[in-house]
């Protein structure tokens, strides 16, 4: 186990450097001048040398990199251009809204999915399994702004129950933090729910033709217990898996989402960087990003042995 | 000759897929959206991009009069907003038609490129065991960086355009063709008559073109669907958040949307027209991949 754990954190690591090199090497490649490319069309020769400099720019590629990588491990990913601060300053600043968002949506996800892969699994062919899996084709075609916006237009604008948009603060008391979080995660779980009710449902099917099904059921135990004690955790592996490749889409649905609420996350942050090019900020914010989700997929391997003893490594 | 015959796997194939609900409802809509982007200037439409700073924001069915500047000077024409304007007065039914085409280039493109480069990636991976490493850990690191925000990175590298959104798309999707490809290449390169081939000193190119290539086309043509969807999708984000294609140039359905978010709250539909016809346009996408996926490759149906 300990062998397998340290293998498996070795192993993310060529993955994390090509990450931050192709994070790197994204600006200096393209065409032309990435100094006048950040500065604009607007820019005096003066503005253009002066961001050069602060790029270290001027400095042979190699050298450019080392001091890169080596301010980032210390946690400084340089100034924003745009917001005129530490870049470090402004991910702590925005994180809060993220992970609540990122939080209440996976618990939402797994509250509703979950049963509703269980219950289509269970009836397999019936009208709830049909539904079930109709919702979860339609919940991979419409795209989280879609939904976002045709929440706020039932529930905010005609219902009058939930505020438009916004974020706030946990310390500002969990009542307003929730009811500014309803429809965002809301909005962001469909897709999440879709893939993982169809997920959890094929896992189930798989596990519910088994003989020791047939035995818990033999010797007398309620259908219930046999579902969620012999079933589903037989059948959480694959449901886990998914849930870590989902967390991609769920960063993805973050960006936009906050963009439609109008929250202040680091899905906003990132957009804001990029519509005004400050590199800074998203290459920060891509690494960042990407951690997280290596971290998160390298725990859920990592789950397996803790949900199935089987499992050995 | 046999395979003229109506028994053979190719038009077993077709008829299997034509009865395929799926395969149907989502191969009609598709048809559909497609013609109504090709037929576009038929179907009543004006210049998408055309401004009329006096009929901001109206309603569906406004009929107004709009200043056009001539060689015989101004006149003014009459003109009827089917689905109202959009706040600089551009006639929103036009721009949602014509907003299908961007879609659908987008989507097929990226779709195209994405396959060709991920079916040389897979191959060679696949096939020259000395390259698999380095290429498989490239895509690792690739497949690291969730799509939309890898797509965001190197939109913001770019000047806003088509070309640079199709760029965007291709690189997040590139890696899953190339693990696709690859695994299919593994599992054949066991199969007896590879073997054979090999023996029989089949030249490499050839051995690739005749014998394993022929394998990838079903799972590629699934998988070509589902990036078709997605590219639809992402080039929709996009565009909406005003990273991709400027409103200003080409309408698509996404920076539609982002032009009407700002006046959401006092005309809602606006957002809902794009949005709707996007989502039709995905789902009939996906539709017809889930169908293909039955018909055409049933291992692939079996494994997800």
């Amino acid at each position: 186990m300990a062998s397998y754990l340290l293998k498996r954190l070795l192993a993310t690591i060529p993955v994390m450097i090509f990450v931050a090199v192709f994070i790197f090497m994204l600006l200096r490649l393209t065409p032309g001048d990435p100094a006048a490319l950040i500065a604009g069309d607007f820019a005096s020769d003066a503005q253009i040398a002066e961001i050069r400099e602060k790029l270290g720019l001027t400095e042979p590629l190699l050298k450019q990199f080392f001091i890169w990588i080596s301010d980032v491990f210390r946690g400084d990913f340089g100034e924003s251009f745009y917001f005129k601060k530490q870049v470090s300053e402004l991910i702590a600043a925005r994180i809060e809204p993220t992970l609540s968002l990122s939080m209440v949506t996976i618990i939402l996800t797994v509250c509703i999915a979950v049963p509703m892969g269980i219950i289509a699994a269970y009836k397999q062919g019936s009208w709830v399994d049909r539904i079930v899996m109709g919702f979860s084709v339609l919940g991979f075609s419409v795209p989280v702004f879609v939904i976002g916006f045709a929440l706020v237009y039932i529930f905010s604008i005609q219902l009058n129950w939930l505020p438009v948009q916004g974020y706030k603060r946990l310390g500002d008391g969990i009542g307003p933090w929730i009811v500014h979080l309803v429809l965002p995660a809301l909005a962001l779980s469909v897709i999440f729910v879709a893939f993982i009710a169809r997920m959890t449902r094929t896992s189930m099917l798989e596990v519910l033709g088994e003989d020791y099904i047939r035995t818990a059921r033999a010797k007398g135990q309620t259908e219930t217990k046999v579902l969620t004690r012999h079933a589903l955790r037989n059948a959480a592996v694959p449901i886990i898996t998914v849930i870590g490749f989902a967390f991609a889409i769920l960063i993805g649905g973050v960006v936009v989402t906050e963009s439609v609420f109008n929250i202040p996350g680091l899905g906003l942050l990132t957009v804001e960087a990029v519509l005004n090019r400050d590199f800074p900020a998203i290459q920060a914010v891509v690494l960042l990003f990407s951690l997280i989700y290596v971290l998160i997929n390298l725990l859920i391997d990592l789950s397996y042995t803790v949900l199935d003893p089987r499992i050995r490594y | 000759m046999t395979t003229q015959s109506a028994h053979s796997p190719f038009r077993r194939t077709l008829r299997r897929m034509g009865g395929h609900p799926s395969v149907l409802i989502g191969g009609i809509l598709v048809l559909l959206i497609c013609l109504m982007a090709f037929l576009a200037p038929a179907l009543g439409t004006r210049d998408p991009n055309a401004i009329s700073t006096s009929n901001r924001l109206k309603e569906p069915g406004f009929e107004g009069i709009m200043k056009v500047y001539t060689d015989e000077g101004r006149i003014k024409v009459p003109v009827h907003y089917r689905l109202g304007s959009d706040s600089l007065g551009r006639d929103l039914y036009s721009r949602v038609i014509y907003g299908a085409r961007v879609s659908l280039i987008v989507g097929v493109t990226v779709a195209a490129i994405s396959i060709a480069i991920g079916m040389v990636g897979g191959l060679v991976a696949g096939y020259f065991r000395f390259l698999d490493g380095i290429i498989m850990r490239i895509m690792d690191g690739l497949m690291a960086i969730p799509a939309i925000l890898l797509a965001i990175a190197v939109v913001s590298v770019f000047n806003a355009g088509l070309t640079s959104v199709i760029i965007a798309i291709v690189v997040p999707e590139v890696p899953r063709v190339v693990r696709l490809v690859r695994s299919i290449v593994l599992s054949i390169r066991e199969e007896p008559y590879v073997e054979a081939a090999i023996t029989a000193g089949t030249k490499t190119h050839l051995l690739l073109i005749r014998h394993v290539l022929p394998n990838t086309v079903a799972p590629l043509i699934v998988q070509g669907t589902f990036i078709v969807a997605s590219a639809i999708i992402v080039e929709a984000i996009l565009s909406f958040l005003g990273l991709g294609i400027p409103a200003d140039e080409v309408p698509t359905w996404g920076n539609i949307m982002g032009v009407a978010r700002e006046n959401f709250q006092l005309h809602p539909y606006q957002i809902l027209y794009p949005g709707v016809l996007l989502a039709i346009t995905v789902l009939s996408v996906n539709m017809l991949g889930d169908g293909l996926r039955d018909t055409l490759d049933p291992r692939f149906a079996k494994r997800v």
